[in-house]
């Protein structure tokens, strides 16, 4: 296989036995970019000049025989809302246009540290708000499977750039869905891990109660190399979790003899694509013959997941927005005479349409007599989404849905009914909401060739169990070594 | 709940944005399109229900208190639209 569409696993060996240095995976990687992304546009920017200097410190490990892990020269993209000290970085928001942050964020101080290479900032949707990266405040990603389709968002630019070669692994963010839903549209595997499990410090925020920061790669062998790099306590990030962090890819253990897997009924409703029902169902089948136990179970306020979102993630994201001021940094309106008017102004031609969308009805379900009636109901019904997880865990060890109830849709198709494109997050919100870590793989192809993802929720911090599912089934089957043809 | 023009503005206003007439229209229908969904949660009983901020359990988390360099002043005021003096200049508040 071409070095750019290899995995991070088969690269370290190469890498570790000489075939290959650092800077070959890197110079196949740009080749690739210069090909293919003036037709995909999963990159902001590249960050060639820091890219080769880190490729030159992680051949110089390797020479030495020094701190080389199984990252050291593997390049790696970055969603375009986590901060490097010096490097623009946007959000794929014009408020943010030329940013230069003076700070870097503790994921990607902790991917430098462990020797990984840097190939740029990648697509999103503006401030991480929508499921198709048509709502970037530069220009749309395209899909790599299929040119006319979005990647799927608001992390379409990480899925869409592993799955054109043009990076290795990349990191992404998930609030509602934003790794997974693209991961699935993308082909690609892609891991929302446990709230908690990972620093969001140099994320910039969107609903900070649910935000965390995942891999996105080819395999999930290759993502929990990513994770076990990036997870763990963070003294600048009060919510993260002082839980020890074991060895995620050493320990796959893909023995599924007797793993109790739930299918609850709520994912496989009325309005779902038929093909991909199918083969989610058929993946199942995959578990059971080889000695799972699947179960059938109930999470009856699913329904509900999507109403209670769309006020939580909204209020936390308008409060998060106010600090884009024009004041200490980002656009400014100069023209306004007072401080309010500069306010308004900035803020007005800094933000695109759906960040309004939000900020607008954040704003409201916090508003004085509209607190209780939305914000807190909202937040009760949270809890009762979360029981219904807690209950469904006594039963089962892992549970298995769609990851998206739909393939890859057009560009174009869903954009101006926000209702429409808010449901094709419907699957990866409940779990979001409950904290719970969750991952989608790919299971097939639908009749368009366009690739179906699958979700496997886990218990909380229980990101191992999710790993050794997803390997087992990446041993057992070949989708995940497909390649789009571009 | 169907949201008026009037809340339209009124919420503008609160998240300090000024917006056309037309964006005035299109939130009008847009919100209270995606209210009369969220209205679903009003037949849920979450009566003795307790609210659920985050997502798991903390407890108010402490750290000693010790001096540690933050970030160069520098560094914050090269990032900002107006600087003056060492400080962020805005136009006149009083």
């Amino acid at each position: 296989m071409e070095l750019f569409y290899e995995t991070i696993e088969n690269l370290h060996s190469m890498l570790k036995e000489k075939k290959i240095k650092p800077k070959d995976i890197l110079d196949a990687v740009y080749k690739r970019i210069e090909t293919v992304d003036s037709k995909v546009k999963a990159y902001l920017l590249y960050t060639k000049d820091i890219a080769y200097k880190m490729a030159e410190e992680a051949e110089d490990r390797i020479m030495k025989n020094e701190n080389i892990t199984e990252l050291t020269g593997i390049p790696v993209g970055i969603k375009d809302n986590m901060v490097l000290e010096g490097v623009p970085t946007t959000c794929a928001a014009k408020m943010l246009e030329g940013y230069k942050p003076p700070y870097t964020a503790t994921v990607l101080k902790k991917l430098q540290d462990a020797g990984a290479v840097f190939t740029g900032k990648l697509n999103m949707d503006e401030y991480a708000f929508g499921s198709s990266t048509e709502n970037s405040g530069f220009f749309p990603t395209h899909n790599p499977w299929d040119l006319t389709c979005v990647p799927g968002g608001s992390s379409g630019g990480s899925a869409a750039s592993v799955a054109a070669g043009m990076c290795i692994g990349a990191l992404g963010s998930d609030t509602g869905g934003s790794i997974k839903q693209p991961a699935s549209l993308c082909g690609v595997t892609g891991l929302k891990p446990t709230y908690g499990r990972v620093s969001r410090f140099g994320l910039i925020a969107f609903g900070s109660s649910l935000d965390q920061i995942g891999p996105v790669t080819w395999t999930a062998k290759d993502n929990a190399i990513i994770l076990k790099y990036i997870a763990g306590k963070d003294k600048k990030d009060s919510t993260s979790v002082d839980i020890d962090v074991p060895d995620y890819y050493k320990n796959i253990n893909t023995n599924i003899k007797g793993l109790k897997i739930g299918l609850p009924d709520e994912y496989f409703i009325e309005g779902i694509d038929k093909e991909v029902k199918q083969k989610v169902l058929e993946a199942v089948d995959v578990f059971e013959k080889n000695g799972a136990v699947v179960k059938k179970i109930k999470l009856p306020h699913t329904e509900y997941a999507i109403d209670v979102y769309y006020v939580v993630a909204t209020a936390e994201a308008s409060s998060n927005l106010a600090r884009f001021d024009g004041v200490q940094y980002g656009l400014r309106d100069f023209e306004a005479d007072n401080m309010i008017d500069m306010y308004k102004k900035s803020r007005q031609k800094g933000f695109g349409k759906e960040t309004k969308r939000r900020i607008m009805l954040g704003t409201y379900v916090l508003s004085s007599g509209y607190y209780d009636a939305y914000y807190k109901k909202a937040q009760k019904v949270r809890r009762l989404i979360k029981n219904d997880f807690d209950n469904a865990f006594k039963e089962v060890d892992i549970i298995i849905t769609p990851t998206s109830p739909t393939t890859a849709f057009k560009i174009g198709e869903k954009v101006n009914n926000p209702l429409t494109m808010y449901l094709s997050d419907i699957f990866t919100i409940a779990p979001n909401l409950a904290g719970l870590p969750a991952i989608s793989i790919s299971c097939g192809f639908d009749s368009k060739n366009l690739p179906v993802g699958l979700q496997i929720v886990g218990k909380n911090f229980a990101e191992q169990d999710l790993f050794n599912a997803a390997a087992f089934y990446q041993q057992i089957t070949d989708f995940h070594k497909k390649r789009p043809n571009i | 709940m169907a949201i008026t023009r009037k809340d339209v503005e009124y919420i503008a206003n609160l998240s300090r944005l000024t917006i056309s007439e037309e964006e005035i229209e299109e939130y009008t229908k847009q919100l209270s399109e995606i209210l009369e969904h969220v209205n679903r949660l009003q037949k849920i009983n979450t009566d003795n229900v307790e609210p659920m901020s985050y997502a798991v359990d903390i407890k108010n988390i402490y750290r000693d208190d010790v001096n540690e360099p933050s970030i160069d002043r520098k560094k914050v005021l090269d990032a900002a639209p107006s600087v003056e003096k060492n400080c962020f200049k805005v136009p006149k508040i009083i």
